[in-house]
């Protein structure tokens, strides 16, 4: 029997060597022309990101800009629709959209398999982790995620304004998936700053991200340890056990998985419910309904997915080409917005407006084709309960103050501050 | 009416054992199938509202109706 050595290696000995990883120059400021200037990190996106989707649909559906070395913004259903199920012509090697394209050879498995894989590994990867996400299997965590909503809720007792963003839709995700990763609850902060330096970091000096993206690893491999050392029934003892092909997965391939889970797994529900709790606390003939009509909230969650879809993924072009009436060159990025899928009046009846009761809802949220959320019913189920736990106990609430609100910039859309009035 | 799911689009979003999980389950990886009452793949006369909204609700399009409902045609 041989020693299991496999994370005895420091991670800046086996990553991608810096040298070998393309980079583009960094740009930032004001956006001249959203058609052919935009950027997903200035504060106007983060503000403004549906209206300008809205404008683009009409005079210019694929938008495009030199940052980043080169991107593409489609903003119409048919084409995002398009690019999701086109793998052949499209690369997931790399799903966060910046100023670094990592080596073409990383493909097909990139840095956080199966995010980042590409056919035919890509199914082979998935496949491993799709038993322990099924709506069954998720089902397992909705009592400890109903009874943790509870307790965030009972420590606002005496107070009149809460943080929904920062005090409760934050949080639930972030426990969820360190229950099921086993990780210690009290890392919570951490996780807040990984996840940060991953999807808003983007626009960072080569080096720093480099050390940012370093420190997530160096935690991630810490866990492994602390799992070999003692181990217990979560998806990091089954990442690290788990065969693929008649072996054990490659120690990147298992940090790069518990990356794509922790980071996936947290900003995207956060994003949702707050985003929800926001809706609900400025249109209170929504509120009062969902509070009256509790069995209404699976519906009217799906219609607050698709109007306020969190997630916006990216791709790389394989090769040159003409692609609905534009050139694409290899390695140019698409930014492919699926809440701007999800707001196209081709459509969407009343695509501007949200419905809740809406009954034929085909939207997008969470991805289409082979690269569909491995969580989303675990997303599901945390907002579920998350908004279903909040009405019973905070039937009445409303903005605190609707100029406070902030929204993140970057890939996943969501409210980051959140005032809302409950007393 | 027949009731058909095509795996080679389903991609295990649920929407349709979300909306009607006596008409299609789940499989081990999430993908969806049909159940006791459809295995068959006859829909249960007074469901078809229900296999409808499921089929309307797939991002994938992978679930086919087809036939009148019976008393039609």
């Amino acid at each position: 029997m041989t020693t299991d050595d496999r994370f005895a290696q420091d991670y800046r000995d086996m990553r991608v060597a810096p040298e070998l990883i393309q980079r583009s120059e960094v740009v930032t400021g004001p956006v001249s022309d959203w058609a052919t200037d935009f950027s997903h990190m200035e504060p106007e996106y983060a503000a403004g990101a549906i209206e300008i989707w809205d404008d683009l649909r009409q005079r210019c559906p694929v938008a495009h800009t030199d940052r980043f070395g080169g991107a593409w913004l489609p903003t119409k259903y048919e084409d995002v629709a398009a690019v999701a199920y086109d793998t052949d012509r499209f690369s997931s090697r790399a799903i966060i959209m910046g100023n670094y394209r990592p080596p073409l050879d990383l493909a097909p498995v990139g840095d956080s398999p199966p995010i980042s894989s590409d056919p035919p590994f890509h199914h082979d990867a998935r496949k491993l982790l799709l038993p322990a996400f099924t709506k069954t299997a998720v089902a397992r965590q909705e009592e400890s995620t109903r009874a943790f909503c509870h307790a965030l809720i009972d420590g606002f007792e005496g107070r009149d304004v809460v943080d929904a963003a920062a005090e409760y839709a934050q949080h639930i995700p972030m426990r969820v998936i360190a229950d099921m990763l086993g990780f210690p609850p009290e890392d919570g902060p951490q996780f807040t700053i990984f996840v940060e330096n991953v999807l808003e970091g983007v626009n960072l000096p080569f080096e720093e991200r480099m050390e940012r993206t370093a420190g997530l690893f160096d935690y991630l491999f810490a866990q492994v340890r602390d799992h070999e050392a003692d181990p217990r029934e979560d998806l990091t003892t089954y990442l690290m056990n788990v065969e693929l092909y008649g072996q054990k997965l490659q120690p990147l391939h298992v940090a790069g998985t518990m990356a794509l889970l922790l980071v996936a797994g947290i900003d995207t529900t956060w994003s949702a419910i707050g985003a929800s709790l926001w809706h609900l606390a400025k249109t209170p003939e929504d509120r009062r309904r969902l509070v009256a009509e509790p069995g209404l909230v699976p519906t009217a969650m799906e219609e607050l997915l698709r109007a306020y879809a969190p997630v916006t993924m990216a791709r790389l072009v394989k090769e040159d080409m003409e692609w609905q009436g534009v050139d694409m060159k290899a390695d140019d990025w698409i930014l492919l917005s699926f809440p701007a899928a999800n707001r196209d009046p081709e459509k969407f009846d009343r695509a501007d407006e949200v419905v809740i009761d809406r009954q034929v809802n085909r939207h997008a949220a969470f991805g289409l084709g082979i690269h569909r959320c491995v969580g989303s019913h675990l997303a599901r189920m945390e907002l579920r309960v998350a908004l279903e736990v909040w009405l019973q106990r905070l039937p009445e609430f409303s903005l605190a103050d609707p100029s406070a609100v902030t929204w993140s910039t970057g890939q996943i859309r969501g409210p980051r501050e959140l005032p809302l009035r409950i007393g | 009416m027949r009731v058909q799911i095509d795996p080679a689009l389903c991609q295990g979003h649920g929407r349709c054992y979300d909306l009607a999980p006596d008409l299609f389950g789940e499989d081990e990886d999430g993908y969806a199938t049909l159940t006791p009452l459809t295995a068959d793949g006859a829909v249960p006369a007074g469901r078809e509202d229900d296999a409808q909204l499921a089929a309307d609700n797939c991002p994938e399009l992978a679930i086919a109706l087809s036939g009148a409902l019976v008393g039609e045609a």
